[in-house]
């Protein structure tokens, strides 16, 4: 089956984007923590047709996770306080990414840290690992108390974890930014000069629900990330602003249900989306986006994904 | 096996205030369906509310191809389903994750339920009976009205226990008291299976414990995916030392009775 689709896919080079050194077949992926490691979602889409798989945060040490609840509807959205759930980098590379490798499917490990040092070691252990593609640096979980949003939301740190796990790689280095800062230009600025090959705009906004009944906060982690409908404009704005400051290519994520939602994406600079939270109400979300930009370059007479990416900062 | 399949609506009728049963045309599901297993239903069209909803099976017709779903009107997301009719489609994840373990023997059993707990527990109650396992059950809820299945239960060869909070029906109190007056008399249960509010099965689980007999409890947690990818529903679970979160959706939703930490 997945030879089939692998040729399938071969001759649609019309679709092929590169995120740094990382060639993906089309410029459809997942969002980290919304699509497990893959057998999750197994049942019910081939994953060979994703264009990548980004796999839930792993860290060096295995992560128990916040308390409960971890998770409330807002909205046309949804907050979760998960904090970094996840096996260890060991359990990872043993138990989960063995599952992958029978797929035509570039693999790209989303990281996260207490320390610089801590993303250095894991960019370094994932490097000398078969069947990773490229490594996303997770500088902006807003669930962690130590790390995360910590080195996201100063520009100098997250220029220096950059420049230490790209010292520890050879594979492409994502940097995944937040929108939880007074200025996302000026972090991606530094990333880039760092060494970043590429950027994923954006992680989740941080939020907050209130029981009235119980007159307390409904989060067991009192504070949370929104995602879904709900954050699409401040992704794309992000993306927008952020393609008119750095050259490097941006996975485009953020509340994207549809094709014209990642449309959108496309159009205001990136090279590639992510589906996140839609994948939970429609696990077929990523397919249905595929199809319907594969269409609209079709029916609007582009001969290549590539041709939309940024347009619309033409027509200003 | 699970599916992800828009069924349609063949029946949908309120059997009480803010209470449906919903039946769907899904002949995949209904063949691979277990009771304690659930379904993900998208319950409106719209971006808002955005989650589906984890709505237990409460009967499977393999025969039709039909599965019944048992629910109550909890929210935004739970009303829109109520709206519904007779012919319209409705998208279906599922059947997921771990249901009851049936009894290896014919020995009796009892099934303790709170509430809206019946939902599972019907389904469970019915294939006990295929295998002609009887069972005690101890059917709690607010008032009278409310002790759904009763007569169809009943109508299987089960024993019924009703308790009702108000007194208008059998025991004036909470069904866990009734079911530990019932235990200190007689014990002699293969297995106890339950399902109801967090404070009932908290209780039940204590019992089960106290007693030393072996239970499965189906617990309710505040879910994202329904497949293991988000690992938002999680229930603490092991013993002081090595406690872990697990997934209610994936390793659940039913659990020993002792594996579950309540904190």
């Amino acid at each position: 089956m997945s030879g089939v689709n692998a040729s399938k896919d071969a001759g649609r080079s019309h679709l092929t984007v590169n995120i740094g050194s990382l060639r993906m077949k089309n410029p459809v992926t997942v969002a980290s923590g919304t699509f497990g490691f893959g057998p999750e979602y197994a049942p019910y889409l081939d994953l060979n047709r994703l264009g990548a798989i980004v796999v839930k945060g792993i860290t060096l040490l295995p992560r128990a996770g916040n308390t409960t609840p971890r998770l409330v509807e807002t909205p046309a959205g949804v907050l979760n306080s998960i904090g970094l759930q996840n096996p260890g980098v060991e359990r990872f590379i043993t138990e989960a990414l063995p599952f992958l490798a029978d797929y035509d499917l570039p693999v790209i490990v989303n990281i996260a840290g207490d320390t610089a040092q801590d993303y250095a070691r894991l960019a370094e252990k994932l490097s000398r690992t078969a069947g990773v593609a490229a490594l996303e640096v997770n500088i902006s979980c807003p669930n962690i108390k130590k790390g995360g949003l910590q080195f996201g939301s100063d520009p100098a740190s997250a220029a220096e974890v950059t420049r230490l796990v790209k010292e520890s790689t050879h594979l492409p280095v994502i940097i995944k930014l937040s929108p939880n800062v007074t200025s996302i230009v000026a972090v991606a600025e530094k990333v880039a000069a760092a060494g970043a090959d590429a950027l994923s705009l954006i992680n989740t906004l941080l939020g907050m629900a209130i029981d009235i009944r119980a007159r307390r906060p409904v989060l067991g982690n009192i504070l949370g990330g929104l995602s879904g409908p709900a954050v699409k404009p401040v992704a794309l704005r992000a993306v927008w602003q952020v393609r008119q400051a750095v050259p490097l290519p941006i996975i485009g994520m953020g509340g994207i249900t549809s094709a014209a939602d990642a449309i959108e994406f496309l159009l205001a600079g990136a090279t590639a989306v992510a589906v996140g939270s839609a994948n939970f109400v429609n696990p077929l979300a990523t397919m249905e986006v595929l199809a319907g930009i594969e269409s609209y370059l079709n029916e609007n007479g582009f001969n290549n994904i590539r041709e939309i990416s940024g347009l619309a900062h033409n027509n200003i | 096996m699970s599916f992800l399949l828009d069924a349609e609506i063949t029946k949908q009728e309120m059997i009480g205030p803010g209470h449906y049963r919903l039946n769907l045309l899904a002949p995949d599901i209904a063949a691979a369906a277990r009771p304690g297993q659930f379904l993900q239903v998208r319950c409106g069209s719209t971006l808002d509310p955005f989650l589906r909803r984890p709505i237990s099976i409460n009967a499977v017709d393999r025969e039709n191809g039909e599965v019944a779903l048992f629910y109550r009107v909890a929210g935004r997301g739970t009303a829109l389903l109520t709206q519904k009719a007779q012919g319209e489609p409705v998208s279906l994840l599922g059947p997921l994750g771990r249901g009851f373990s049936l009894p290896k023997s014919q020995a009796r059993v009892a099934v303790v339920s709170g509430g809206i707990g019946i939902a599972p527990l019907y389904f469970l109650l019915l294939e006990l009976a295929v295998f002609g396992v009887s069972a005690d059950v101890f059917l709690g809820a607010a008032t009278a009205g409310q002790l759904f299945f009763t007569k169809e239960i009943k109508g299987l060869g089960h024993r019924v226990e009703p308790a009702t909070d108000d007194g208008s029906a059998g025991y004036h109190g909470l069904v866990t008291d009734l079911f530990a007056e019932n235990m200190a008399r007689s014990s002699e249960y293969a297995m106890i299976y339950g399902c109801g509010p967090g404070g009932m099965q908290r209780r039940l689980a204590e019992i089960i414990k106290e007693f030393g007999v072996s239970g499965e409890l189906s617990l309710e947690e505040r879910m994202g995916c329904g497949v293991g990818a988000c690992l938002s529903c999680v229930c603490k679970t092991g013993s002081e030392g090595s406690i872990q979160y697990r997934r209610v959706c994936t390793e659940g939703p039913v659990f020993p009775a002792g594996e579950v930490v309540w904190a």
